[in-house]
């Protein structure tokens, strides 16, 4: 199935469609309300992206020197060529530690990983501890959303399941009452895992720390509590200096949710006493999306989320729709790149009509990305052939006046003579939904021919 | 001046009025408008599905066509970006580098090369803008509510010049229609889902128009309109710019 399928599922409950949409957009207001009130805004943006472009541009050279820093620190740092070396690591940490109880902090990476299932397959428990990523863990689901990973759900729907899982009251969905049981339910989590796992949102390479935003806490108590912290990072995420951080941490937390800063900016630098601290650092098909020329800039996204939230497809589909750890346009310029014949249906998902990339706080052209992959798309072996003869056909057609003219008259004649049975039959798509358009007596060019045909100009047409 | 008339493909075949609006608007400013007949389609609809390289002989064919022209005036935005932005891919001869660079929306022309500052015309009606995006975000025909830039519109602008017109801005002023040529077809329930949402976005403000300066948005808002048999009628701007009570 893919996503103009899946989306056509998603919108058969129109009242929750309705709720979703508006449920997202009221985070994209926020999310305007903040940006409007940094006068000095795209010029941030600027800077933000000069300073990912400027670091992907030397990205070796960055992260050797974070690993130099943060080696100093006595931190451990590993790297993986692949989401299999991520796992296998984290599984050889933990081993090599006894532990078998372990929390997480959100960390997109992980779940391109399927860290969860591999850790899990091996005997360790593995529990999230963001309130909406426990929820969907709970629930068997991945993220519909990289910041708002169970924004698909209705607080019923959590009343039930927590209900189900954590023995609250049955049909109660208070919010607040649902978090507290969630705390408690993590309290004890907390207290008997041997190791925290978090993702990285900047690995700063002139101090050697990593820097991670939460709005819960949760990862901070998670490194603090547990002897072992892991820290895993895609190579992009490293930027070169602590002045830069700045930049990212003011355009992050209002992209991301419209907040002015986000509640924890945790820097983490060093193991605590007696303690071990690791950081994976992840390639993961990065490398080659680097050598990609129209695609390198999607590697400067800082995961803020507002891509999704500013897109009207995204808000009516929802995040499984995309069928994608990472949903929404940025998953769509990403995702083709680790397996275009499995995602290729994701460039389609669009308008084109370009919110995306004026919304972007790291000025990434998502919606010409979604452009060029498309073209890469129709000339894959497995692309419709007979779509490909339409498409050389209509070219030819549209590059001569009098074959245009000739199909143009037939169009119009077919609306205008067939019944509307044969007009509306189901392969009409655009009739589904809308009525065609009326063909008028006389087009354009025929009413030009008629009035304004000027004296000696030729009729090519 | 020498301006050449570019007539979209689909204006052509189902609202010549728009086509007839635009030349006389044109001609009541003054300007020598030649409509050269040859022309045929910018090939935009190829490219957006992923076929630019079968849309070649149609660009090359629009730039033969028009390369002799001062400026090339499109009641389109989305047809003049196409032709600015993502003919990119031809050599870059002289020709088509006069032609992508003076290919202009209508709005664009009448504010920017014509300095537009009065009309007249009249339009009596309660209108609903409705911001296509390759214009506002392609063209920068206006300021969109993502980029925090002072906030302009040249549509809106060259609207207020006309007597008795009342415009109204959507709640969510500047999304999508869902038209996306053939993302309509496509995807076409998401597409419809956003059609009904936005002309919901201006009935509900009891417009009795809705206008647009791409007549293909406005052509997919009127399939739904007429499907729904809802009361509101679309208009193109070019048509209210030269609208005579």
């Amino acid at each position: 199935m893919n996503h103009a399928r899946r989306s056509e599922a998603f919108l058969d409950d129109r009242v929750k469609a309705d709720w979703h949409d508006q449920a997202i957009w009221f985070v994209r207001q926020k999310r305007d309300h903040e940006t409007h009130g940094i006068p000095e805004w795209e010029e941030l943006r600027e800077l933000g992206s000069q300073i990912k472009s400027h670091t992907l541009s030397r990205l070796d050279h960055y992260l050797e020197i974070f690993e130099k820093n943060a080696r100093k620190h006595g931190v451990h740092v590993h790297w993986a060529s692949t989401a299999e070396k991520h796992n296998e690591i984290i599984l050889d940490i933990l081993k090599r530690n006894t532990i078998r109880h372990v929390v997480k902090s959100k960390s997109m990476l992980t779940e391109e990983c399927r860290l969860n299932p591999y850790l899990e397959s091996n005997g360790i428990e593995i529990i999230d501890t963001d309130l909406g990523e426990r929820i969907i863990q709970l629930r068997g689901e991945t993220p519909s959303h990289i910041v708002l990973p169970a924004i698909h759900l209705k607080k019923e729907e959590v009343g039930e399941l927590f209900s189900e899982k954590l023995g609250t009251e049955a049909g109660a969905n208070d919010p607040t009452y649902l978090t507290e049981a969630a705390r408690i339910h993590l309290r004890s989590k907390f207290l008997e895992a041997g190791a925290a796992i978090t993702g990285v949102n900047f690995a700063v390479a002139d101090s050697g720390a990593v820097v991670v935003c939460t709005n819960e806490g949760n990862a901070d108590m998670g490194v603090h509590a547990a002897p072992v912290q892991i820290h895993s990072m895609g190579i992009e995420k490293v930027i070169p200096r602590t002045e830069d951080l700045g930049v990212f941490t003011r355009l992050l937390a209002r992209s991301a949710t419209g907040q002015p800063v986000t509640i924890f900016n945790a820097h983490y630098l060093k193991p605590k006493p007696g303690g071990e601290m690791h950081v994976i650092i992840v390639d993961n098909g990065r490398s080659e999306h680097l050598g990609r020329k129209h695609f390198r800039n999607g590697l400067k996204c800082i995961r803020c989320g507002a891509c999704l939230n500013t897109c009207p497809v995204y808000r009516r589909s929802g995040g499984h729709s995309y069928n994608s750890t990472i949903a929404g346009p940025i998953g769509s310029v990403l995702t083709p790149g680790f397996d275009l014949e499995k995602h290729s249906d994701l460039p389609f998902a669009s308008t084109l009509c370009g919110s995306c990339s004026d919304v972007c706080p790291v000025k990434i052209d998502l919606h010409e990305q979604l452009y060029r992959w498309r073209q890469i798309i129709s000339k894959q072996s497995s692309y419709s052939k007979s779509k490909k003869m339409i498409m050389r056909l209509a070219g030819n057609v549209l590059a001569n006046p009098k074959r245009m003219h000739l199909a143009g008259k037939f169009a119009r004649r077919m609306i205008g003579l067939l019944p509307r049975g044969l007009i509306y039959l189901p392969a009409n798509k655009w009739g589904a939904g809308r009525e065609m358009p009326e063909p008028p007596a006389r087009t354009f060019k025929q009413w030009y021919r008629d009035n304004r045909m000027k004296y000696g100009q030729k009729d090519n047409s | 001046m020498n301006v050449a008339l570019f007539i979209p493909c689909y204006i052509d075949q189902f609202y010549p009025r728009v086509g007839i609006a635009t030349l006389e608007l044109l001609e009541k400013l003054g300007c020598n408008v030649s409509f050269p007949m040859a022309q045929t389609c910018c090939g935009q609809p190829l490219a957006n599905s992923g076929h630019e390289d079968d849309a070649v002989d149609a660009y090359l064919h629009f730039v033969e066509t028009f390369s002799t022209y001062d400026y090339i005036v499109a009641p389109s935005g989305s047809c003049s970006y196409h032709v600015r932005k993502h003919y990119d891919i031809l050599e870059q001869t002289k020709s088509v580098q006069h032609v992508r660079s003076k290919t202009l929306d209508l709005p664009e022309f009448l504010v920017d090369i014509l300095e537009v500052e009065k009309l007249d015309a009249s339009f009596h009606g309660r209108v609903g803008l409705h911001h296509s995006c390759h214009g506002l975000r392609g063209l920068r025909l206006g300021s969109d509510s993502e980029r925090v830039v002072p906030a302009f519109s040249k549509i809106r602008f060259l609207l207020s010049l006309v007597e008795g017109i009342e415009i109204v801005e959507a709640d969510r002023r500047d999304e999508c229609c869902g038209f996306g040529g053939t993302y309509a077809v496509h995807e076409h329930a998401l597409s419809v889902k956003m059609g009904q949402d936005r002309i919901e976005g201006f009935t509900s403000k009891e417009v009795e128009f809705i206008t647009a300066g791409d007549m293909s948005c406005l052509m997919h808002l009127e399939g739904i309109i007429k499907r729904e048999k809802s009361p509101v009628e679309i208009i193109h701007i070019a048509e209210i710019l030269n609208h005579r009570n």
